[in-house]
């Protein structure tokens, strides 16, 4: 397979042919910021959070679906890229109510620590304050659907990886909401497993295991990588 | 049917129709339709059977007449001449009119040496309300698919590229894309597998151009398909059409069974090596599934939501396969293209704009309906000389591109509408909605309403476009009760800048458009509506 060389944020980079660049530069040490973005499973581009601006594109790509290419130079963290990624950010926590002095991921929630990173300390826009529900029909774990960001990655994991698709989205634009099987109470899936791996990738509290208090939660971040590299090499171990 | 066979039946119908004393032609399109064509038409078959003139005059249906303000619309081929608004009554008088009746259809009958009709140039339309959209024998006889004929009896797959690129098409489903370049890259991927797909979901609000087409001419989009799946190498085509259009969907499955039983589609077309069959896909009415990847995912059975381009559709389209999406006006382009050449077709029209576009016109405006202009052709012409102009009021904007396109106030009346200069000022072609507004439109009331559509259709798959619609929406409606601030007035633009330059698709990336126009042509009626009052 064949090696390409780029340049982002200044520092020579190669990637594999058909890498992505998110992956090059995460390799590299450069983080671009993800929200939908999860090691193993396939790629949606949803959150334009990992948007780059590359020399000689007017447009901007989401970095987790874009293909490394010979001699391309990168830019992650551009001023304009910065208004962009911090006016994202203040959508989704105006969108619903992301109350996080109670959630169980107080601490440990992607979605805050993409805040802290962007320095956003104050959300200019109107909250929207829908009146959204909890599931906690199932017996190990709940879905709180005031602190989902509609990324996908519970889907995916658990189509994907688990092979259960018990997860899929129902209505759309704002009224999207994540439903089990054809809008059941998650307790009552017949395709669920219990096997948890949708609440280890949900990047914040909206997927949790039941009996944690505020911010108890933790999620195991290399749960996902371990199963996928044990599935493709079989090593069964941590 | 071979091609000797094709055009017999040809001269056969022309010499049929020839013979008719007369052959009355009932626009059946759906505002005619909805102001009482059917009626009009029973009347009209009844008083032929009264007078015994069965075989002399025909009475059928017919597409747009191009009027609808003047619906129910009807062309009486003996002296061609069109009558609107006629009472049944009326109608049976046109079978066989003594010189009192003449005198009283006068009254009804239109000038069709008005602007109206004598500004227009018709080559999609040019048979809509001139062929029976039920008959295939109507559609040959008006030289229908000759155009396939030639293509796959005298040209090569590439000579017919060759004629499209000569001809400057671009894609009249918004963008523009230049439809000789879009065959050209399906054409040259080896897949033995491909497609054809005719975008007919048609959601801009108010839009109706592809509707017509499809009502009054059926047979032009499949003879469009068959020629570019002949010069891309598909022998499968689809037809998206929106579920709302019974009446389109209806037409199309007749047209599809008759050019089946002709042999003009299916295994061997003109009984050469060519196979092609088009199947009608029905979609739900979301507007986001006009967008080329999302319409796609719905063929497959999948949700309608777009996804990242690239790979775009030409490499991986419909089951990962190449696939050539067209809009069904481009379609409707073709079959003339390769009949007169494409030259003919470039010395319509602009230097980057070539042929003609249908317009929907609508609002306020006096000649609402449907019309077909040369590319290049002034706002100020459509609108005062084609549209009748503005009755009681004064010209404020137009909107042309329905949501995803922008508001254009009267000082660029003179400029020629083409996709270049429409998107120079803000707006853009789209797909040929244009509506007209007067002074007593409320500007940011206009941006408000379009935005709601694009909230309300958002498919909820990317943040920008899901999220952002909402906000801006709401900032519009608090402006437009008079709540809003400064403040909001920049968040507004820079919310606009992020849904353009983040959104996944173009409908959440075009979404701020009708908004950025209006602020950029009509800033102060937003800073009027300011809590403080105009007051920074
Ligand atoms: C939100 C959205 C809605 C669209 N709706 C339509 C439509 O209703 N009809 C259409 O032909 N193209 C529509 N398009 C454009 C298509 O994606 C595509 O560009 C077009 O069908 C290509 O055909 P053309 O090259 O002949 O224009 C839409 C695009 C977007 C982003
Ligand atoms: S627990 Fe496992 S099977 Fe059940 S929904 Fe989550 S990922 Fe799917
Ligand atoms: S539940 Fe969690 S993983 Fe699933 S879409 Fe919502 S935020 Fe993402
Ligand atoms: S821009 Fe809007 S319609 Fe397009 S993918 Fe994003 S959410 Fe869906
Ligand atoms: S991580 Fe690339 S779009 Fe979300």
């Amino acid at each position: 397979m064949s090696v390409k060389t780029l340049t982002i944020d200044g520092k020579m980079v190669t990637g594999m042919a058909g890498e992505t660049i998110f992956n090059a530069a995460w390799e590299a040490g450069i983080r671009i910021p993800r929200l939908c973005h999860v090691g193993g499973v396939s790629d949606v581009g949803a959150c334009r959070l990992c948007l780059v601006e590359i020399e000689g594109q007017k447009k901007l790509l989401a970095a987790c679906l874009t293909p490394v290419e010979e001699g391309m130079v990168v830019h992650t963290n551009t001023e304009r890229l910065r208004a962009h990624r911090r006016l994202i950010l203040e959508l989704l926590f105006a969108e619903r109510n992301h109350v996080c002095s109670v959630c169980v991921m107080n601490g440990q929630c992607e979605l805050q620590d993409l805040a802290a990173e962007a320095g956003l300390d104050h959300v200019r826009l109107r909250y929207q304050f829908p009146k959204l529900g909890v599931d906690t029909s199932h017996e190990r774990f709940g879905l709180d659907h005031n602190r989902c960001v509609l990324c996908t990655r519970c889907i995916r994991v658990c189509d994907e990886v688990e092979g259960a698709h018990t997860w899929d989205v129902s209505g759309r634009g704002a009224r999207s909401v994540i439903i089990a099987d054809m809008g059941e109470p998650w307790g009552q899936s017949e395709s669920c497993t219990s096997c948890g791996k949708c609440v280890q990738v949900c990047p914040t509290g909206a997927l949790f295991s039941k009996g944690r208090g505020v911010g108890e939660m933790r999620k195991d971040r290399r749960f996902l990588k371990y199963i996928v590299t044990a599935r493709e090499k079989h090593q069964w171990i941590r | 049917m071979t091609v000797e066979e094709l055009f017999e039946l040809h001269s056969e119908e022309q010499a049929r129709l020839r013979r008719l004393e007369n052959r009355i032609y009932c626009c059946t399109a759906a505002g005619c339709v909805s102001c009482g064509a059917e009626g009009l038409r029973s009347a009209i078959a009844a008083a032929i059977k009264a007078e015994g003139l069965e075989g002399r005059v025909e009475v059928c249906g017919s597409g747009c007449l191009g009027l609808c303000s003047k619906g129910p619309l009807v062309r009486s081929a003996a002296d061609g001449a069109l009558y609107g608004e006629l009472p049944p009554e009326e109608g049976a008088l046109l079978v066989r009119p003594n010189p009192i009746d003449r005198q009283r259809l006068a009254a009804k009958r239109l000038d069709t040496n008005a602007p109206f009709f004598a500004r227009q140039l018709k080559i999609v339309l040019a048979n809509s309300g001139q062929v029976d959209p039920e008959r295939l024998a109507d559609y040959i006889a008006a030289g229908g698919y000759q155009a396939l004929a030639k293509a796959v009896t005298e040209m090569t797959p590439q000579e017919v590229i060759e004629e499209i690129k000569r001809s400057g098409l671009r894609g009249r489903g918004g963008a523009g894309y230049p439809t000789g370049l879009k065959w050209e890259l399906v054409a040259r991927q080896p897949s033995p597998v491909k497609y054809v797909v005719c975008n007919a979901d048609e959601g801009d609000p108010g839009a109706f151009m592809d509707r017509s087409v499809l009502e009054g001419d059926p047979h032009r989009v499949l003879e469009g398909m068959a020629i570019a799946g002949y010069a891309v190498g598909a022998q499968q085509g689809y037809i998206y059409v929106r579920g709302e259009y019974g009446l389109a969907i209806q037409r199309l499955q007749t047209a599809i069974k008759q050019a089946e039983r002709e042999k003009l589609l299916g295994n061997r077309v003109f009984e050469t090596g060519f196979q092609f069959r088009v199947d009608l896909r029905i979609g739900a009415g979301a507007f986001v599934c006009g967008e080329e990847t999302a319409l796609i995912a719905s063929i497959e059975g999948k949700r309608g939501q777009p996804r990242q381009r690239p790979p775009y559709p030409p490499e991986s389209g419909l089951w990962e396969k190449p696939t050539l999406i067209n809009n069904v006006e481009t379609f409707a382009n073709v079959p003339p293209i390769i009949t007169e050449g494409g030259d003919w077709f470039a010395s319509i029209g602009t230097e980057t704009s070539k042929g003609t576009k249908v317009f929907a016109l609508a609002g306020k405006i006096a000649h609402t309906g449907l019309i077909e202009v040369p590319m290049g052709t002034t706002l100020r012409t459509i609108v005062f000389e084609i549209g009748g102009g503005v009755p009681g009021g004064k010209f404020k904007a137009a909107q042309t591109g329905g949501p995803s396109g922008g508001c254009i106030p009267e000082q660029f009346l003179d400029v020629p509408v083409d996709y270049e200069s429409l998107t120079n000022i803000g707006s853009m072609m789209g797909s040929g909605g244009l509506i007209v507004m007067d002074e007593s439109s409320d500007m940011v009331d206009v941006a408000r309403f379009f935005m709601e559509f694009c909230m309300d259709e958002s498919c909820g798959k990317c943040i920008p476009c899901r999220a952002g619609t909402v906000q801006m929406h709401d900032i519009l409606s608090r402006l437009t009760r008079g709540e809003g601030t400064a403040e909001d007035i920049r968040l507004l633009e820079e919310l606009g800048a992020l849904l353009r330059e983040t959104s996944l698709c173009g409908l959440g990336q075009t979404a701020p458009n009708p908004v950025m126009s209006t602020l950029r042509y009509f800033r102060h009626e937003y800073e009027a509506k300011l809590a403080s009052g105009g007051r920074q």
